[in-house]
């Protein structure tokens, strides 16, 4: 799905932006606090979940008016809105029509890379989960209903767990949802792992290949899991959480060239190693004819110019559409001919887009 | 800045306290009562009174009726030896909308979810068992929600029926009646294809 348009209105630093884009990568530039990332973070909502500063409805919306925001943006030929009022949650509307925010991992498949995850590599394995979700969406837009049906019955059972409650039927009761729908997780992300690994193998890339791996969390199967849940009732309960389970899983990674684990890489290769599974996720999703839109902010700033060249040279070979980030124009010039020039601007605390500034 | 009298004012923020509205549409569902306060304010405060009066949960079944059996267990014809379970009375009126199921009723008043705080105490789990056993019922219907907290209610009932002698059964999940494929979330799609049938 390609997006050719986009408003925002009241979104961060944007009163009213309107963008319209050719389905070619498009280089976005300014100085800082100009409003850059703001135009990606409007394009990640069009994907379900809170966007990629995982921030809350409330907090989106332009200071200090605080009246609400809304995102406007055709998406292959759909109109998709989403918006929110006052503390009320984000509307999803596709051609009119009110959807659930799943609804739109069906339309497009949206992928991010900000500076933030710069230290995913070597943080809490939360980031590391939440990004092979992320990818796992990409390729089975269901993940994100058996995930949130999962972490219900979960903290169901987390709430059961520290109220010491002696109820075994109710237990069972939700140890059942829990296996049910963490089955499908574990599955999913599986068949992720598979495909990233297929579209790593024998690619013509300048960023390293990564062998990926999921930490052992207990069993994956239904039945497997339904019993060790039931098995580690009273050490889960001593602990006040549920301790197996998809949602202790841990997405592990080896810098293949090397045979070195990805936290014990330089920072440099750390990030390689992310874009390299980005754009295995982008190669893959190609393959099966699907156009992922990626989001790359600042991504330029952190490469050299052979690996930049690279980059680009990937991103307009794919065919993705691209929305990549930068201070300066001068980042962009590998893309001069080849990708839509946007520059940014902040005046009175409002961000205005100059249209057009190719560097070429 | 207040609209009007006292009175009114009170009416409206009573109004905007029903579900589905809010302040404002309070606000214009009480000026059209006043402006035609006799042909529809009036007759409607008559029906709320009479209905705040003799309105009563059934004890047997927890539906809402004005004694304490109600009409849909007090038919003979009902004694079938099915009981359709559901969450709330508007999901057993939206079950007689269908005029599909001839058996007895069981209002649960809710579903489990610890979150909530609402546990198998809160609801009316154990007069369904008790029920199970005293009426002779053979098949125990689950007519719950498709969500965590009304499957994991379902999962909890079979569990307290098992041994009971009662088949248990629930509603099937698939393709709606009109509905087409292409519109389905692949959870739906899934579940249907899980409980295809013989054609």
């Amino acid at each position: 799905m390609v997006l050719s348009g986009l408003s925002l209105s009241h979104f961060r630093s944007h009163l009213l932006t309107r963008i319209g884009f050719d389905g070619r990568p498009v280089a976005i530039f300014g100085a800082n606090g100009a409003g850059k990332t703001n135009i990606l973070e409007a394009i990640s909502l069009l994907s379900p979940g809170r966007g990629l500063r995982r921030a809350a409805p409330e907090d989106l919306a332009r200071r200090p008016e605080a009246l609400g925001w809304k995102i406007v943006a055709d998406l292959g030929g759909h109109e998709v809105e989403t918006f929110a009022q006052g503390a009320g949650p984000r509307v999803v509307r596709i051609d009119g029509k009110a959807a659930p925010q799943a609804a739109l991992g069906r339309l497009a498949r949206i992928l991010w890379l900000v500076p933030v995850m710069d230290r995913l590599w070597v943080e809490a394995p939360e980031g590391r989960r939440r990004f092979l979700d992320r990818m796992t969406l990409s390729f089975v837009p269901g993940h994100g209903e058996a995930a949130l049906s999962y972490e219900k019955a979960m903290r169901e059972r987390n709430r059961l767990l520290r109220d010491q409650a002696g109820d075994g039927a109710w237990f069972g009761a939700l140890e059942a949802q829990m296996a049910e729908h963490g089955a499908v997780v574990a599955a999913n992300r599986r068949v992720t792992l598979a495909r990233l690994h297929g579209a790593m193998a024998g690619a013509q890339t300048a960023f390293p290949a990564a062998d990926l791996a999921l930490s052992e969390s207990g069993p994956e199967d239904v039945a497997g899991l339904a019993a060790a849940l039931a098995d580690g009732r009273a050490r889960d309960m001593a602990a006040g959480r549920s301790l197996t389970g998809p949602h202790r899983a841990d997405l592990l990674a080896v810098y293949a060239a090397k045979g070195v684990p990805a936290a014990q890489c330089s920072t440099g290769e750390q990030k390689a190693l992310l874009i390299s599974l980005i754009l295995a996720n982008a190669r893959a999703l190609a393959a099966e004819g699907e156009v992922p839109t990626l989001l790359l902010d600042e991504v330029a700033a952190h490469l050299d110019a052979g690996r930049r060249a690279a980059l680009y040279a990937e991103v307009c070979g794919l065919g993705v559409q691209a929305f990549m980030t930068g201070t300066g124009a001068d980042l962009f010039e590998g893309l001069a001919g080849r990708a839509q020039f946007f520059e940014m601007r902040e005046a009175d605390g409002v961000s205005r887009v100059v249209e057009g500034k190719d560097v070429q | 800045m207040a609209d009007g009298p006292e009175q009114i004012e009170d009416l409206i923020g009573l109004m905007a306290r029903l579900p589905g509205l809010g302040p404002r549409s309070a606000r214009r569902a009480v000026l059209h009562l006043i402006q035609k306060r006799g042909a529809l304010m009036a007759p409607l405060a008559a029906a709320m009174a009479d209905v705040a009066a003799t309105a009563r949960e059934c004890v047997r079944c927890g539906n809402i009726g004005n004694a304490d059996i109600c009409a849909l267990c007090r038919d003979p014809e009902r004694a079938t030896g099915e009981i359709c379970v559901v969450e709330t009375v508007a999901d057993l009126w939206a079950m007689e909308r269908g005029r599909a199921f001839s058996g007895r009723y069981h209002v649960l008043g809710g579903a489990l979810s610890a979150l909530d705080a609402v546990g198998p105490e809160d609801l009316r789990i154990p007069a369904l068992v008790a029920r199970v056993a005293d009426e002779a019922v053979r098949e125990v219907i689950l007519a719950l929600d498709a969500t965590v907290d009304g499957q994991t209610t379902a999962h909890y009932i079979a569990e307290q029926l098992a041994g009971s002698g009662a088949q248990v059964t629930s509603l099937a999940q698939g393709v709606p009646v009109g509905g087409e494929l292409d519109y389905l979330d692949d959870g739906t799609i899934s579940a249907a294809l899980r409980a295809r049938r013989q054609f």
